[in-house]
């Protein structure tokens, strides 16, 4: 038995909404393969939950009419990776979701969760960060859109005004059209663990395949919450696909990254790892856009 | 605050069932505690070795995690539905003996759920996706080596590559 006061289980957004509004002590489980593991540790035992996991209609991928692609909160990490919208459009996300926990945390884990739990460490985060997510809120007020960098306040704490919930993860057209990227996951195992370091990248190249028009990068585990990293992008940006440009930008990384010590991994070494993932990310996906690095 | 309970109807192991659920319960709760499902582990408890690993519409979940009120219109398979009318042991589980992926066998029921998932889906998976598809259960005994034999073996079976 887990130590739950009470369980409110919503039906739609609008009821959800109002359940927290009746409950303001209520939080939100949604897959809660976080949210359970933390009261049975006894983080929040005595809690008053608002379940939004049977709201079906927060699943599944789509365009929307301006062709951006929806992905609504509650869909699962293995119905990302399957999804043929994402295999076409944006498969580092289903590549990078596909390195969350094992199997069946990925099939109960959403991505809404693992962005509303704020946590740096978050698989999807950076490439959500490195494509220029936007986020859906609904609450009492209506609906807003946000940046995603604008949605992490600080570590464990997100952009959600009380009784407000997240509803979809939006990538716009212009941010995924033309652009091939790629992440890495650095951790001791390949399964069940959490990344010492995350590392997304995706650029977009000129016609000929010779120059980067466009270089975005984020880490996750590089400081409180993930982040972009300025520097590297602007180092790479209108630069030809050489050996010269991926040193260049794979060193910046330094000068935005803020990566500390802690039992599972170092600064120094997280700092050495992230030059190295930055240089492979950007290689990776320069190729993958047909591109060629040149000595 | 009083006990807070909620009327669920599932499937469980094919049959229509109904129960009066305590919404704090996990399925794992539910599952072992009021239909004496016991191949359901409890492990870790937190979602991380999967000894109680049962399938929910076709999909693998750690029902440690899962709330027994989500069971709701939902169909459960768990090891014991793999039975045959008279007891028989399934083709997957005969695999695991066959093979010795069982030795103190805590680990054994969710791991055939694992692979009971894949063998569903009528293809033949890569070495590599097989091994990244049971890598949600963690075995002390058998090194796993044992656990990837036995479920490449039955797959290839049941497509008549064996």
């Amino acid at each position: 038995m887990y130590d739950i006061k009470a369980l409110y289980e919503a039906e739609s957004v609008a009821d959800a909404i109002r359940l927290m509004q009746e409950h303001p002590e209520a939080q939100i489980i949604a897959g809660g393969s976080d949210v359970l593991v933390q009261i049975r540790e006894g983080k929040r035992a005595g809690v008053e939950l608002v379940s939004i996991y049977g709201i079906d209609a927060l699943r599944g991928v789509s365009y929307d009419e301006e062709g951006a692609i929806r992905i609504g909160s509650l869909t699962s990490f293995s119905h990302i990776a399957a999804d043929p919208i994402i295999q076409e459009k944006i498969p580092v996300l289903g590549e990078a979701v596909s390195l969350v926990g094992g199997p069946q945390i990925r099939n109960i884990g959403t991505i809404g969760g693992n962005t509303c739990n704020g946590v740096t460490s978050a698989d999807s985060a950076s490439t959500l960060f490195a494509w220029d997510a936007i986020v859906e809120l609904a609450g009492p007020e209506g609906v807003r859109r946000i940046p995603i960098g604008e949605f992490y306040i600080k570590a464990g704490k997100v952009d959600l005004k009380p009784a407000e919930m997240q509803t979809a993860i939006i990538i716009p057209k212009k941010a995924y059209e033309g652009y091939h990227g790629n992440y890495i996951k650095y951790a001791m195992r390949e399964a069940m663990d959490i990344a010492n370091l995350g590392c997304s990248v995706n650029v977009r190249l000129s016609e000929d395949k010779k120059t980067i028009l466009d270089a975005r990068i984020a880490f996750g585990v590089a400081g409180p919450i993930p982040m972009r990293a300025p520097s590297a992008e602007a180092a790479a940006k209108s630069k030809e696909t050489g050996k010269e440009t991926v040193d260049a930008f794979a060193k910046a990384v330094l000068e935005d990254i803020h990566p500390r010590d802690s039992w599972r991994a170092a600064k120094a070494f997280r700092e050495h790892i992230a030059v190295e993932m930055a240089r492979r990310a950007l290689i990776k996906s320069i190729e993958l856009g047909g591109g060629v690095i040149r000595e | 605050m009083s006990k807070q309970y909620k009327l669920i109807h599932c499937t469980i192991n094919g049959k229509e069932r109904e129960a009066m659920v305590d919404v704090r319960a996990s399925l794992t709760d539910l599952l072992r505690n009021d239909f004496r499902l016991t191949s359901v582990k409890k492990g870790c408890e937190v979602g991380e070795c999967g000894a109680c690993n049962v399938l929910i519409n076709g999909e693998c979940f750690n029902s440690c995690i899962y709330l027994a009120v989500w069971a709701d219109g939902k169909e459960i398979l768990t090891l014991e539905g793999l039975e045959g009318p008279n007891g028989e042991l399934s083709d997957i589980q005969q695999a695991f003996i066959d093979e010795a992926a069982v030795q103190c066998g805590f680990c054994t029921p969710g791991a055939i759920m694992s692979a009971v998932e894949i063998l569903n889906e009528g293809r033949e998976l890569s070495d590599e996706e097989i091994r990244i598809r049971m890598s949600g259960h963690l075995c002390r005994c058998t090194g796993y080596e044992n656990i990837f034999r036995a479920v490449k073996k039955t797959m290839l079976k049941r497509l008549g590559k064996e």
